[in-house]
């Protein structure tokens, strides 16, 4: 028979230098996971206490109602940001090729490399609310940079942040420089290198031109960097999705760049629906549960 | 120097670089103009990005916080107290989170109990969680500590705003706990399962042989871990401190949420307040923001190597 201390291990040390960090993991992260569910089947205005409302929410979150007009969303300005979500999601796969383009080009023996390294890098460790307002400041249609450089060339100010249309763009524009040459194009380069030299040496002596080597030999070997880049941006983007919105457009124009993220703040703290935001909350966790099992399956299973 | 082809892409790479810096450029230039020339429209080019005069004492006024276009109504920005407020709870959090991540990550790593990959789950779990989710209970948790602690302890005033020092113009420290207090804004993030996770990943690149060297020579684990494992984990340490120091830093949604006490406002809080019903005075706001920046890229640069390899640890196998 095994001694009971055998057992137990290193249980009594393991506890002490445990206790800090799990105390706080519990009361701050799993704790208030837990609660979020709970949260998510009530109707709470942060005032009384919580009313146990079933599958309320996602019903009048996900669901539609046959009016005489024909069938309406019972919410139609969730399904709208949720668009919103996707469109500014675009960022995403436009980073990813930007930034292994950046990396390929790199990736050559040059002169100066590590300056252009350090330009393009600079900004992405500049995020947040100073960046934000100089963008907004450069997006002004009267005085902004962009405009008085387009106005040079002849062409009428546009109204970057203020016109339904152009704010998303212009957003997405804005984040491609604060994140192009950042950490995707780092973990990229740094995963060149480990990208065997034979590979390419053998499909060369087959005769596949350099586009081809890059589609079969490069690509793939790049998988796993890929898949960390796709999902570190995910959690990354309704980040900033709030951030921009809350300093740069307050969601406007029109609602054209609330995303969830910002949809969820509003509805709690705007119009004190905590219950209603919680069950948005669980919604953005599925979709980003979502994208990253099917970011996973294409990349072979095999990364992880 | 040999000119080959691949010289040629010098171009386009330094045209991007320059595009890279141009914003950062405009930001300096128009912190050492007027609020006139921020506002017009008809300056050339040139000038936008070389003022025809440098007024270097913007800094000295946005540092008082001497804002507002119209002298008739001067505003007052406490920008001091922000960036005060920014500090503290920055180097507190780094601090707190490197020490708890560290311990945990020895108690993950380095030692045998049951349970304890089953735990270790449970926090890779919650790592996929994005912020919004538990965004709300954090909120109710610390609107409703004060009165719980009430409960617990009544002859404490949980709920009162703090001083420091007892005249009239004494600076507001905020409550004790709770919503407006600086535990709300340092307590959740002392903790992260990300700080353990990164951690754990770095001691298990320790060999073992020379702790267990260490436990056979008599040493508690307090000391293995003081002694051995924590100077050798040094690396690691750095890394998670850049990155808790920036993420917190530039951390907009909490402060929102926990904070309507103009005197608790960190920088991305009070930044808005350079924003006026008059009009923004963007050469102060561009000052400001340049010196919130500022720090980050002191500790980018002065810490580059450990912050490079912490974005490639997870992606980059061997």
């Amino acid at each position: 028979m095994m001694k009971p201390r055998a057992k137990l291990g290193d249980l009594r040390p393991a506890l002490a230098f445990l206790t800090p960090n799990l105390f706080g993991f519990l009361l701050f992260t799993a704790g208030p996971v837990l609660f979020s569910i709970y949260l998510s089947f009530t109707s709470w205005d942060a005032l009384r206490p919580p009313h146990w409302i079933g599958l309320g929410n996602y019903v009048r979150l996900l669901g539609f109602e046959d009016t005489p007009q024909g069938w309406r969303a019972s919410d139609p300005d969730f399904w709208r940001y949720l668009g919103n979500t996707f469109f500014l999601l675009l960022t995403l796969p436009l980073n990813i090729a930007g930034s292994l383009m950046l990396a390929l080009v790199l990736n050559q023996r040059l002169r100066f490399q590590a300056f252009y390294r350090l330009m393009y890098f600079l900004p992405s460790i500049l995020y947040g609310v100073a960046i934000f307002f100089l963008w907004k400041y450069m997006f002004e249609p009267n005085y902004g940079l962009f405009n008085a450089i387009l106005g040079r060339m002849g062409v009428a100010p546009l109204r970057w942040l203020e016109d339904p249309h152009l704010a998303k763009p212009a957003l997405i524009f804005m984040m491609l420089w604060l994140t192009v040459g950042g950490a995707g194009m780092i973990i990229y380069l740094a995963a060149l290198q480990t990208v065997p030299e034979e590979l390419h040496e053998a499909a060369r002596i087959d005769g596949a031109n350099r586009w081809q080597q890059f589609w079969n030999v490069t690509w793939p070997a790049l998988r796993p960097a890929t898949f960390f880049i796709f999902t570190m941006g995910l959690i990354a983007n309704l980040q900033w999705s709030f951030d921009v919105a809350y300093i740069m457009t307050d969601g406007g124009p029109f609602g054209s760049t609330t995303t969830l993220a910002f949809y969820l703040y509003l509805k709690a703290y705007r119009f004190f629906e905590m219950g209603y935001a919680s069950a948005i909350a669980w919604i953005l966790f599925f979709i980003t549960l979502a994208l990253t099992l099917v970011q996973w399956r294409r990349s072979g299973e095999s990364t992880l | 120097m040999k000119f080959t082809a691949r010289s040629l892409w010098h171009i386009p790479l330094l045209l991007l670089a320059v595009t890279m810096l141009m914003p950062l450029a405009l930001m300096f230039t128009t912190s050492l103009g007027t609020a006139r020339m921020a506002l017009d429209p008809g300056e050339s080019l040139w000038h936008i990005f070389w003022p025809r005069v440098w007024h270097w004492h913007n800094y000295a006024d946005v540092w008082r916080g001497n804002v507002g276009l119209d002298p008739r109504h001067p505003a007052k920005v406490n920008f001091v107290r922000y960036y005060i407020n920014s500090s503290v709870v920055a180097v507190c959090v780094t601090v707190g989170n490197v020490f708890t991540s560290a311990c945990a990550a020895y108690a993950f790593a380095r030692l045998r109990w049951p349970g304890r990959d089953r735990i270790f789950v449970i926090y890779l779990a919650t790592m996929m969680v994005p912020a919004p989710v538990t965004l709300i209970p954090q909120f109710a948790l610390m609107k409703h500590i004060p009165e719980w602690l009430h409960a617990v302890i009544p002859a404490v005033d949980w709920t009162g705003l703090r001083y420091l020092g007892t005249s009239d113009s004494a600076p507001a420290l905020g409550r004790l706990v709770g919503l407006d207090s600086y535990f709300a804004l340092i307590a959740p993030a002392l903790v992260s399962a990300y700080g353990t996770f990164l951690l754990r990943q770095f001691l298990l690149t320790i060999p073992r042989e020379l702790d267990e060297a260490a436990r056979m020579d008599g040493a508690t684990h307090w000391q293995t871990f003081s002694r051995i494992i924590l100077p050798l984990a040094r690396p690691g340490l750095a890394t998670l401190a850049i990155f808790t120091f920036m993420g917190t830093w530039s951390n907009l949604l909490w402060p929102v949420v926990v904070t309507n006490l103009e005197a608790l406002f960190t920088l991305p809080l009070g930044m808005q307040e350079f924003q006026s019903q008059g009009g923004t005075e963007w050469h102060l706001m561009m000052g400001a923001s340049l010196l919130m920046i500022l720090p980050v890229v002191v500790i980018f640069i002065a810490g580059q190597r450990h912050f490079i390899r912490g974005l490639t640890m997870g992606a980059v196998k061997g």
